[in-house]
């Protein structure tokens, strides 16, 4: 398979059973992509296939060959955060740090669908992305303040 | 301090640097996966694992027998709640039967993680099953199906506490035109004679609430990876901890491993929330088998593996009756627990209802009290501490039995709680519960909270909505708690059967430079200790925040302590931190006035620097005398060089924050939906270091309640098996189930320590549960609605309505349908007021 991964392309062969998180953070030792429950519930291994947000623990590392994949440890540029990465600091929209990987990516995900959401249709684009510290309010302040809502 | 500063954490975990567990991979690393029991309760007739050594990858195999002589501890228990307590030996691979799905009955190491996998599915293994018990009252029942056969019975403890003559209280009071009998109840102060006219109106609630299991859930799952250091003749343990420091201990008792031989790293750690407050079977077996094979070994477990064999939380069957007079003034409470173990004792299983136990009087005054707890042996998966770990369980007893009382004697919930509250106090004040509480202004807070709330102006609305037959009926409810936190005064710890001492050390040292390292003996997993114990050293030191680097979480580089749950980091750990600073400064000071040839008593210290009082040019700042005192030349004679100072602290008492909270509830009556539309806190968690931080730590913690309150709950089927067993089952809350919150304070400092600081992790989880269901069910009290057990799922809020109106047809449908063995024990549980 070949892929290209935060603007490095990669080739490899794999099993074809070997799930896409596995690759990225194993292969690649691209460890910012975390895995929380093997069945796309809980979204800590949310990464970028082309523009879309997709479960990496739930699709096959040969699923996407031919593709380009961002995860969280490629949306900086030139050593400067991505909007997103500052708000999540700004805003204390993390404390244990385990889902903000995913939920960083899925959240810049949905802006680019819906780049001037209401509250509401952030947390209903985040339902995927599960965070068992912060109770959300801050996560969805740091989405507002990455879309230019903020006060 | 004081200061809002954002985090010295947040840089490595919102680029993906930080270094979790999962993350080392090492030369030679075996991945170890475990073949777990699918039955409850099974003898293991036939087990052959050589048919795994011969899938690819597979490296070794080992069953129970096999290994039997590398734990001669067994997975260690630490707590001894009483002497008569029993302790069955946990082998972390079973030798003849299973006790819970999900014990262990066979290993495999393999060279990747799917290999070892795949070759559990080649492991010869028959079982025979055996009775299963999945609850506690069947299980204490003669003649039901043993957990562990040697100990002829499925009770672990029965723990026994009070004052005053309780069951006089009650006993004789349950007939209320017993007058005589009424008038032997307690004084009530200042509230009008104790005459047979007053007594003859006493009131007693007698309720049961059900705490249900809960599963933790931190989202990074369990992690360990263990390894030989060649350089040290010993073993180095990472493991996603809470509690690295105990793990070195109980790895060592578990393995024979001398102590000194066993070094323990919690690097990054995704979250913990009680969970990781322990030391696993699987980490024991990652040592030793990395002992045998020499090879470094990694489990790292999947989401089912975590809802399996990670504890669970609470798992309660709480009897508790209330006794007040007719003005709503608390005579006296009697509480009855039952409290599931599980299959067996992990490090704190008894301890956790038996630490509540004191905290049920809550926020209230009165004479007497009494709790039995019998801890109960299950086919189940063990229980331990879970955010709040036996605070919450009592928080929500009381604060529903007093909604009860004041519904029965028809007063606003605001005005029955005040009529009970201590006086405000601020040296420590000797509780019904034996215990002293700190501090406390609960007229404060609940001021602040109905003036924050608008409490009148929702009441109004209420009012409304139950005028005009609104489908979507509105509930307010209070919760006005206290919590025991700052663990904790050693001696205090080692009578409530804990062992260990509860004290916390740190370590300050203020380099050459003038930068500053801060180690220390907590083990933060999301808490921000890098922040807020920078903030407190800067503080302290006259330096800025950025100065100082905390080194937390690895044995081989910080003082030896006790880590962090218990809300107890911040005002030990960080006390200790505050305490080592002065240590340092006093001692810079010394060397200042040698460096400024003045007398000690002349210098002030301030800003950084020291001055002569009364002529500030004469000065120094603390980083040149730290240069000075790497130096060594010029200090004072017989003082050692270097400004490296120690400090272990050990709290004279514990903590006691306290809060009030209100929760506005929108229930639709139609369907039985119940949402939290807006919910309202004012805690008082003493003077704040970080107010981000507080209010996140409030903010997670409220999340948590509500989830238990709205949204969680496991359920097993009556074989033992976990119908819960993964995320797809288990109602994690998600974005969208959850509100903002608006939340406040009051400070009022603690006489244990000289910051004055409470601490507020569980502070949340402790408040939020009964809030909640008090407010579901004085939206629904006009409909009769006058108990609902936890989840408040929208079938079970449906299913109450139809029972207060009569519609029996409908009752219990829910529960049916889940098949669960929870269904009777709500059925059972359904209130009953006398």
């Amino acid at each position: 398979m070949q892929v290209k991964v935060n603007g490095v392309t990669y080739e490899h062969e794999v099993e074809p059973r070997l799930l896409l998180v596995h690759y990225l953070r194993e292969v690649l030792n691209l460890t910012g992509t975390m895995v929380g429950c093997n069945t796309s519930n809980c979204g800590a291994c949310t990464v970028l296939l082309g523009e879309e947000s997709v479960k990496s623990c739930t699709m096959f590392a040969v699923q996407a060959d031919g593709r380009e994949i961002t995860t969280v440890q490629g949306i900086a540029e030139n050593g400067d955060w991505h909007p997103m990465q500052t708000a999540f600091h700004e805003n204390h929209a993390l404390q244990c740090g385990y889902c903000t990987p995913g939920m960083i990516m899925a959240s810049i995900s949905m802006l680019k669908e819906n780049p001037d959401p209401s509250e509401e249709e952030i947390r209903e684009a985040l339902e995927g992305n599960y965070c068992r510290c912060t109770g959300y309010e801050n996560i969805v302040k740091a989405v507002q303040q990455a879309a230019g809502q903020s006060a | 301090m004081g200061g809002g500063l954002p985090r010295k954490e947040d840089p490595a975990l919102v680029t993906g640097r930080a270094n979790w567990t999962d993350n080392i991979q090492l030369p030679g690393m075996l991945h170890l996966a475990l073949l777990r029991s699918p039955f409850a309760h099974a003898k293991v007739t036939h087990l052959d694992v050589s048919g795994a050594l011969d899938r690819p990858g597979v490296v070794a195999a080992f069953t129970g027998e096999d290994l039997a002589d590398e734990w001669p501890g067994g997975v260690p228990c630490a707590a001894v709640v009483t002497e008569e307590q029993n302790t069955p030996f946990q082998a972390p691979i079973v030798t003849d039967e299973a006790r819970y799905m999900g014990d262990v009955v066979a290993v495999v190491l393999a060279t990747d993680r799917y290999k070892a996998q795949d070759a559990l599915e080649s492991i010869e293994v028959d079982y025979e099953p055996l009775g299963v018990v999945v609850d506690m009252e069947s299980a204490l029942e003669e003649g039901s199906p043993l957990v562990h056969e040697e100990l002829g019975t499925n009770e672990c403890f029965t723990f026994t506490a009070g004052v005053g003559n309780v069951d006089e209280l009650f006993d004789k009071t349950d007939d209320p035109d017993d007058q005589a009998a009424a008038a032997r109840a307690p004084d009530v102060q200042g509230e009008g004679d104790t005459d047979a006219a007053f007594a003859k109106a006493n009131v007693v609630i007698k309720e049961r609430y059900i705490q249900q299991r809960l599963l933790p859930t931190a989202i990074e799952p369990r992690a360990t990876v263990a390894f030989q250091d060649p350089g040290h003749n010993g073993y180095v343990v990472y493991s996603a901890t809470q509690v690295p420091h105990l793990a070195k201990i109980v790895l060592s008792l578990a393995t024979g491993i001398p102590e000194n031989e066993i070094r323990v790293v919690a690097p990054d750690v995704g979250g913990g929330f009680g969970s990781k407050l322990n030391v696993y079977r699987e980490e024991i077996l990652a040592l030793v088998l990395a002992k045998k094979l020499g090879t470094p070994v990694k489990f790292n477990e999947d989401r089912s593996e975590n809802y399996q064999a990670t504890i669970h939380g609470r798992g309660q069957i709480q009897d508790i009756e209330l006794a007040a007079t007719s003005e709503g003034r608390i005579l006296g409470l009697r509480v009855k627990l039952l409290d599931d173990m599980g299959a067996y004792l992990q490090l704190l299983t008894p301890a956790i209802s038996v630490s509540g136990a004191a905290m049920f009087p809550g926020v209230y005054t009165f004479d007497a009290f009494s709790i039995e707890i019998k801890g109960v042996f299950t086919n189940l998966t063990p229980t331990d501490a879970y955010r709040g770990a036996g605070r919450p369980e009592a928080a929500y007893a009381i604060e529903r039995a007093v909604d009860s009382l004041a519904r029965k004697l028809d007063m606003d919930p605001a005005e029955v709680r005040r009529k009970n509250f201590y006086e405000p106090f601020d040296e420590p004040t000797e509780t019904p519960g034996g215990l002293q509480y700190d501090s406390m202004n609960m007229q404060a807070a609940m001021d602040r909270l109905v003036e924050l709330a608008d409490y009148e102006g929702l009441r109004r609305e209420q009012q409304q909505r139950r005028e005009n037959n609104d489908p979507v009926q509105l509930g307010l409810g209070f919760s006005t708690y206290t919590e025991i936190c700052g663990l904790g005064p050693s001696q205090a710890l080692a009578g409530l059967g804990l062992g260990g001492g509860g004290w916390e050390a740190a370590n300050v040292r203020m380099l050459v430079t003038g930068k500053v390292e801060v180690a220390t003996g907590t083990s933060p997993h999301g808490q921000g200790h890098e922040t807020s114990w920078a903030q407190i050293a800067a503080d302290a030191l006259g330096v800025t925040p950025d100065d100082v680097v905390v080194i937390h979480g690895d044995t081989a580089a910080v003082p030896f302590g006790r880590d962090t749950y218990g809300s107890r980091s911040l005002a030990v750990g960080g006390i200790a931190v505050h305490l080592a600073c002065e240590k340092v400064v006093d001692k810079a000071k010394k060397i200042a006035a040698h460096m400024l040839e003045a007398a000690e008593d002349d210098l002030e210290f301030e800003g950084g620097k020291f001055s002569v009082a009364g002529s500030p040019d004469q000065n120094v700042s603390i980083q040149d005398v730290a240069g000075g005192a790497y130096l060594g030349a010029d200090i004072p004679e017989g003082m050692e060089p270097t400004l490296n100072e120690n400090m272990t602290f050990d709290p004279p008492n514990f903590t006691f924050p306290f809060g009030a909270h209100l929760c506005v509830t929108e229930v639709d009556t139609e369907t039985g939906k119940a949402w939290v539309r807006d919910y309202y806190a004012v805690d008082d968690c003493g003077p704040v270091i970080n107010p981000i931080i507080v209010d996140g730590q409030l903010h997670g913690g409220l999340a948590q309640g509500i989830a238990q309150a709205l949204y969680e709950g496991v359920i097993y089927s009556e074989e033992g098996n976990l119908m819960t067993g993964s995320m797809v089952d288990y109602m994690i809350p998600g974005a969208p189930e959850l509100p903002n919150f608006t939340l406040d304070r009051t400070v009022t400092p603690s006489p244990s320590n000289p910051l004055g600081v409470k601490g507020v992790g569980e502070a949340g989880t402790i408040g939020s549960p009964p809030a909640v269901m008090n407010s579901i069910i004085d939206a629904l009290s006009p409909l009769g609605v006058k108990h609902m057990d936890m989840p408040a799922l929208p079938m079970r809020v449906w299913n109450a309505i139809q029972d207060a109106q009569g519609n029996a047809a409908a009752s219990g449908e829910y529960d049916a349908a889940l098949g669960s063995r929870e269904a009777d024990v709500k059925q059972e549980g359904r209130s009953e007021e006398k």
